[in-house]
């Protein structure tokens, strides 16, 4: 097979640009550019395409005498084309080269500024709506779900508690255990100047206790299990199951969301102390390269901090527990069509699961430090 | 007709099915060059199992499998890539790219593999949507168009390379009698005018009279082709009462 190939001769009554060879995709970038020029070129006269010695052509080839004969020419300066073989002609004629005139990027004009801000604003109310809707729904399930605990679905629960919480258990330890030890590590440094070592238990027990293992726990299980959830419910979506429950009659909050938040609401605070206990046995691994024993230092762990200050970060860890999984959820029931907007949904799980993280642990300390706690 | 005749799709000995078991067995056939090829049969039978391993996307058990002359099964490297270029597939649920607008999706193999200007790779694309009936639907997000207006963005976005062959799986499941009558006019018309060979799975009567040259029909406990040839044939004079039923549109217990 010849490649595409393109001459031009002058004729009587006007130029014949003369095609031939393979027109397919994959030869004839090199010629529509010259076939362009030379329509620009005799911008003012007749051209007729020549087809006669065209041995091969689909549709990119097609595409091209569409474009030759698209171009906009002042009147008695038009396109047209000739000898094209009967087979090739059939696939020419059912476009109309005028309706592909316009560039396609005019099909869909862009919005104007206005009505994006309109767009996002409306967007913007309607997702808060849908919080709180959900807030009011999923509160309502889970009132329901402890009037009648017998028609949770606990098996549901379990399942989900055991892969949210249990198989957790290597990551959280891996970041208690971090945390413990880089907070031991770096206060011991300073304080040993003053002979202070000492009180390194007072800020690691204190810290992890009140704030970094409930907050830890819940950005690890923001990570996995939120984002997770978002995932498995968005598909669920996507896949019409969710559809599938409504019209079976099932509630997809009572089904999905009320198992989800109970696991939540268990796993969390059992984590973090977990990720409390580990955390401290990292502290104390520095403490002994500090020359600190076991005992002095489980002694001073005692006399700063008291259930008091575990308690109170097990109270948090509840509440965030609920919150993260109770997001993954929301997100995941808001998601739209398609495979991207599964991927969507889980960001936004993530994303939002730590922003309210954030802002709930700040109304804690706000109120923890009114209440004297 | 000679069978060998000139065969651009040859199964040699296939067989081909998962860790249970074999779901064919020693199956051998030819596609002839420009003709359109419709693998038929009962759901669970293997069609589209078949078709995965004609384009070579599950290695079969065993035998062989060649495309044009050359191996799919074995090949590799550039020669797959090559290989992979003769044909398109429009799978069954359209798989669109549900993160790009209809006419990148359908340009994404012209910007892959050729090097047109971008005014010319959206014109051959703009071309291709229309010869589906898709015309200035360019902009829309997959997940905007309906089940069967995605199904018809895939088959454009299949042919926009005008390969030598098509794939098609369920063409025309989920779409309206007009619509998909319209495909079947559009499937004849590339046979004849191009001289692109199909092989379409399907379960529509009406469109397999209306598009089909040679059927292949393939059974779940014969583990292989049970009747070939036109479908007309096949319902008239078959000697398997279970393939008469199946083009007769009748039930088992009738």
């Amino acid at each position: 097979m010849t490649p595409a190939r393109l001459t031009e001769r002058r004729e009587e009554g006007g130029t014949v640009l003369s095609l031939g060879g393979r027109l397919d995709a994959y030869s004839i970038a090199a010629v529509w550019a010259e076939a362009r020029q030379a329509l620009v070129r005799n911008a003012t006269q007749p051209i007729t395409v020549d087809a006669g010695e065209v041995d091969y052509c689909d549709g990119a080839g097609v595409a091209l005498l569409l474009d030759l004969l698209r171009q906009p020419r002042p009147a008695g300066a038009a396109v047209s084309v000739r000898n094209l073989a009967e087979p090739y002609r059939h696939l020419l004629e059912p476009f109309d080269p005028a309706a592909f005139a316009a560039s396609a990027r005019q099909e869909a004009a862009r919005p104007s500024t206005v009505e994006r801000v309109g767009r996002m604003a409306a967007d913007l109310g309607r997702d808060l709506w849908e919080q709180v809707a959900f807030v009011g729904e999923g509160a309502a399930a889970i009132g329901a779900a402890l009037r009648h605990p017998r028609r949770v679905r606990w098996k549901d629960a379990l399942a989900v508690a055991q892969e949210a919480g249990a198989n957790a258990l290597p990551i959280v330890a891996l970041i208690a255990f971090l945390m413990g030890v880089i907070l031991a590590f770096q206060s011991a440094v300073a304080m040993r100047q003053f002979g202070a070592e000492i009180f390194v238990a007072n800020l690691v027990g204190l810290s992890l206790l009140r704030e970094l293992g409930p907050l830890m726990t819940a950005i690890l299980l923001a990570g996995r299990s939120a984002a997770a959830f978002a995932a498995e419910i968005g598909t669920m979506k996507v896949n019409e199951e969710i559809d599938a429950l409504v019209t079976m009659g099932l509630d997809p909050v009572r089904f999905l969301v009320v198992t989800r938040v109970l696991a939540g609401l268990v796993v969390a605070p059992l984590l973090t102390v977990f990720a409390n206990v580990i955390g401290l046995v990292g502290g104390g691994l520095v403490m002994r390269s500090f020359d600190i024993p076991w005992v002095t230092y489980y002694r001073q762990l005692t006399t700063a901090a008291d259930w008091e200050d575990l308690t109170g970060g097990l109270i948090k860890a509840c509440v965030f527990g609920v919150l993260v999984a109770g997001i993954g959820c929301l997100r995941g029931l808001q998601t739209r069509t398609g495979a991207a907007a599964v991927g969507v949904s889980t960001t936004r799980a993530v994303v939002s699961a730590i922003v309210l993280i954030v802002i709930t642990d700040g109304v804690f300390a706000v109120m923890f430090y009114y209440l004297d706690f | 007709m000679d069978p060998q005749g000139d065969a651009i799709i040859r199964v040699e000995g296939l067989s081909a099915g998962f860790d249970d078991g074999l779901l064919l067995q020693d199956v051998s056939f030819q596609v002839r060059r420009g003709e359109v090829f419709v693998i038929l049969g009962g759901s669970g039978c293997g069609k589209s199992t078949l078709l995965k391993h004609l384009i070579g996307l599950y290695p079969p058990a065993a035998g062989t499998i060649l495309i044009d002359g050359e191996d799919i099964v074995t090949a590799q490297g550039v020669q797959r890539l090559a290989l992979l270029r003769k044909f398109g597939v429009m799978y069954q649920s359209g798989a669109l790219f549900g993160s790009m607008t209809l006419l990148e999706n359908v340009t994404l193999p012209l910007e892959s593999y050729t090097d047109l200007p971008p005014e010319a790779r959206e014109l051959v694309a703009r071309t291709k949507l229309a010869l589906v009936g898709l015309e200035g639907f360019g902009r829309h997000m997959p997940a905007e168009l309906s089940g069967g207006m995605q199904k018809r963005a895939a088959i454009a976005r299949a042919m926009v390379l005008d390969p030598a062959i098509l794939f098609l799986d369920e063409p025309s499941a989920g779409l309206d009698p007009i619509t998909s009558a319209e495909l079947d006019q559009l499937i004849l018309s590339l046979a004849r005018n191009l001289g692109i060979t199909f092989v379409v799975v399907t379960h529509e009567l009406p469109s397999i009279y209306a598009i089909a040259d040679r059927v292949i029909m393939l059974d779940k406990t014969a583990r292989g082709i049970i009747a070939e040839g036109r479908p007309e044939m096949l319902r008239d004079h078959s000697d398997n009462p279970w393939v008469r039923r199946f083009f007769n549109r009748e039930a088992v217990s009738s």
